[in-house]
């Protein structure tokens, strides 16, 4: 019986690979079904296992089988891995994602798995915490905090209990590493946490899924059963997020685990000394777990010899958006922003101009063509204004009008703010207003403003540019003025918005008259 | 409540009529999370998933279970988007309103949705037949516009299967 691959992340299945797979068994294949490979334009995919290795065929309909089966089907991609957009990865973390049966252990097992969790075990929690630290791995969730210097904390800090928590809220729209990583190898992450707990003396570990990820987790619950007696007396269990954005944010998340409103906490004190239920917690994102195991198998060296500056090892970095290469691929930072989206990405999907490229999710700054020689480099980008963030690079054609995506950023933050400081919880709502008066070539004065009796409102009306810094001004507000990241990074968005593409905001004041 | 005795949530479960079903049902929904620590959300999904929404007259029972105040129950209910206090249509399409989606044209399809669907963003339609809910990224940012159609995940979400989901939330 023929042996086929096809995935079962989301992404395939939201594009036909369970009718895909259900064709390919009726037809009397034998399917094995495995993480995404990665390239959503060639999916839904399937592979041929032939004695010269896997035949890959893509995008395939499900009544398109028959010619997978005979070999001639038209869109035979031959082997995977020598397409240039596999071929030029550096795959440490998602080695076998896309290769394996996703939660089978003897898959994990023949493709290198546990060989780090078992190294570990042979060494001493401080030799374990200066492996990570010698890796020189920086938190992929956003803040690129070096994940060495956490655990060195957590480990430092005597408690009878302590926590290991998995930061899989994966919120920022244009990014889905963590959803392909728990999804595609869900083993690498149990042993990312389990090298963790070792390094910390952790005694139980929490992943926090979102609730938008239901394949995601469904397969993490199941790889938690079939693996506990492997990372015993460790202990993990999965908890399903409710929709809220915030609870990304560290202490927020810590704060929704304890079963309570996901609000912010205060630093200090840290986490990493009093975290979840008031114990010493290692909290980290699910990439920056799941480097974990190639560090500790292949040696720090080998993760740290690639890189950029300070930012070592590798970046799952996500092509998103109208690009036409769009998808996940992992490569040592320091590759530039152009290279990503022109070469890798080949431009965008729809053949138009790429105008505009936002890095970093909903926080993250837009970016021109002109900047393209920007590498990838958590230094490089925090210079430029903005933040690499989880890696997500999401690209605009020239019809993008950037007024409303900096708009959009101002809405998003009134609907996701915890709502514990004001400058978010205000004054996003105010951006949004402040931006659409911009939109409307500025504002009059209202009719209760112009009221003999308002004898302290403003009554002239106000323009464009005065618009403008006011906008500016609100996002200085906001900046310096918000407890976390949510309202603190909302304005990279909006002025990069602004400083680059001015003329998406000024251009209407000739004709703003005419509009009303 | 009038539309304790109405509703029907998508998997047409109803939700208890009466202070003895609601505490049976909490106290059942509740047995496998007592002793967890921060067991107020597992429950609330259990709830929310067994009945499809999270009825107001669950609350106290919900607080007498895992000894909580009412004030935080309603807190936590009303702080998370999922969790809903009124029924939801049988169907439930959620369409993704966040950047990368909207690289991929997505505000189109949202204004495309409401009106072949009849129903605005973030409502249920008259005749309860569908809701319509924005959702902010599913992860599959490469291939937008994408819709959560009753749980299942749709990409590339166009005219053509704007249509498609029209005749599924038909039924
Ligand atoms: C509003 C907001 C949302 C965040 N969302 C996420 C998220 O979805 N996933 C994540 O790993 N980190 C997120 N973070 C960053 C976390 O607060 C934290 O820095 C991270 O989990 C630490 O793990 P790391 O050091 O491994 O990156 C978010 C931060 C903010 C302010
Ligand atoms: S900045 Fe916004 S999300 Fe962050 S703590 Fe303040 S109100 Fe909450
Ligand atoms: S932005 Fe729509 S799925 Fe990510």
């Amino acid at each position: 019986m023929t042996r086929v691959f096809v995935s079962c992340d989301m992404a395939s299945v939201a594009l036909g690979a369970d009718e895909l797979a259900d064709a390919l068994a009726v037809a009397g294949a034998e399917v094995v079904r495995t993480g995404s490979r990665g390239l959503f334009r060639i999916e839904p995919l399937v592979e041929v296992e032939t004695g010269g290795g896997r035949i890959a065929y893509g995008p395939v309909a499900a009544d398109e089988v028959a010619a997978v089966l005979d070999g001639t089907h038209p869109n035979c991609l031959g082997d995977l891995a020598a397409l240039p957009f596999f071929a030029h990865q550096q795959r440490f973390t998602f080695a076998r994602v896309g290769i394996t049966d996703p939660l089978s252990l003897s898959d994990y097992v023949s493709h290198g798995g546990w060989a780090g969790l078992q190294r570990t075990r042979a060494m001493s929690p401080q030799q374990v915490v200066d492996a990570v630290k010698a890796s020189g791995l920086r938190g992929r969730g956003g803040a690129g905090f070096p994940t060495g210097i956490k655990w060195q904390t957590v480990l430092d800090t005597p408690s009878a209990e302590k926590f290991i928590v998995c930061n899989a809220d994966e919120g920022d729209s244009g990014t889905f590493a963590d959803r392909m990583l728990l999804e595609g190898d869900p083993y690498c992450l149990i042993e990312g946490m389990a090298i963790a707990a070792h390094a910390v003396g952790g005694t139980h570990g929490y992943i926090y899924v979102r609730s938008e990820y239901p394949f995601a987790i469904r397969t993490l619950r199941e790889a938690i059963f079939r693996s506990a007696h492997l990372i015993a007396p460790f202990t993990l269990e999965v908890r399903e997020g409710a929709g809220a954005y915030v609870c990304g944010e560290e202490t927020a998340l810590l704060d929704s685990i304890e079963g309570k409103r996901g609000q912010v906490r205060a630093k200090p004190p840290l986490p990493a000394i009093q975290g979840l239920f008031g114990r010493p917690t290692v909290i980290n994102n699910v990439l920056s777990l799941a480097a974990v195991p190639f560090i500790l198998a292949e040696g720090p060296e080998r993760y740290s010899e690639v890189g950029f500056g300070r930012s070592r090892g590798t970046m799952p970095v996500q092509l998103a958006g109208n690009v036409k290469n769009g998808g996940l691929f992992e490569i040592g930072f320091g590759i530039t922003l152009g290279e990503l989206v022109e070469k890798i990405g080949g431009g965008t999907e729809s053949g138009r101009p790429v105008r505009a490229v936002q890095v970093g999710g909903p926080l993250g700054a837009y970016f021109p063509p002109s900047m393209f020689d920007l590498p990838f480099d958590y230094e490089a980008f925090a210079q430029k204004g903005g933040l690499i963030g989880h890696g997500g690079v999401t690209v605009f054609d020239d019809s993008v009008d950037m007024l409303a995506m900096a708009r959009f950023a101002m809405e998003f933050c009134a609907v996701e703010s915890c709502g514990k400081c004001t400058p978010c919880r205000i004054g996003s709502t105010r951006g949004v207003e402040t931006i659409d008066r911009i939109r409307a070539g500025g504002r009059r004065g209202d009719a209760v403003e112009v009221l003999p009796q308002m004898r302290n409102a403003r009554a002239a009306a106000r323009g464009v540019d005065q618009e403008i810094a006011l906008l500016r001004d609100l996002c200085e507000v906001m900046k310096y003025g918000s407890l976390c990241a949510l309202g603190g990074f909302t304005p990279y968005p909006v002025l990069s918005a602004l400083e680059f593409f001015p003329e998406d905001f000024g251009a209407e004041v000739p004709d703003a008259a005419a509009r009303r | 409540m009038s539309d304790l005795q109405h509703a029907t949530s998508p998997s047409g479960t109803r939700p208890p009529t009466g202070d003895d079903e609601a505490r049976a049902l909490v106290e059942r929904l509740a047995e496998p999370c007592t002793g967890r620590r921060g067991a107020l959300l597992p429950l609330l999904h259990a709830i929310q998933h067994e009945v499809g929404w999270i009825p107001d007259s669950l609350v106290p029972f919900v607080a007498h279970a895992l000894n909580l105040s009412r004030a935080e129950i309603h807190g936590v209910i009303t702080f998370y988007p999922d969790f809903r206090r009124r029924p939801a249509g049988r169907h439930v399409v959620k369409l993704c309103r966040a950047e990368a989606c909207q690289a991929r044209g997505g505000a189109a399809i949202e204004a495309a949705a409401a009106d072949r669907f009849g129903v605005a963003m973030g409502e249920t339609r008259p005749d309860g037949q569908v809701t319509l809910e924005p959702i902010y990224c599913l992860g599959l940012c490469a291939t937008g516009p994408n819709a959560l159609v009753d749980g299942k995940p749709v990409s590339r979400v166009d005219a053509a299967r704007l249509e498609r989901i029209a005749a599924e939330i038909a039924a």
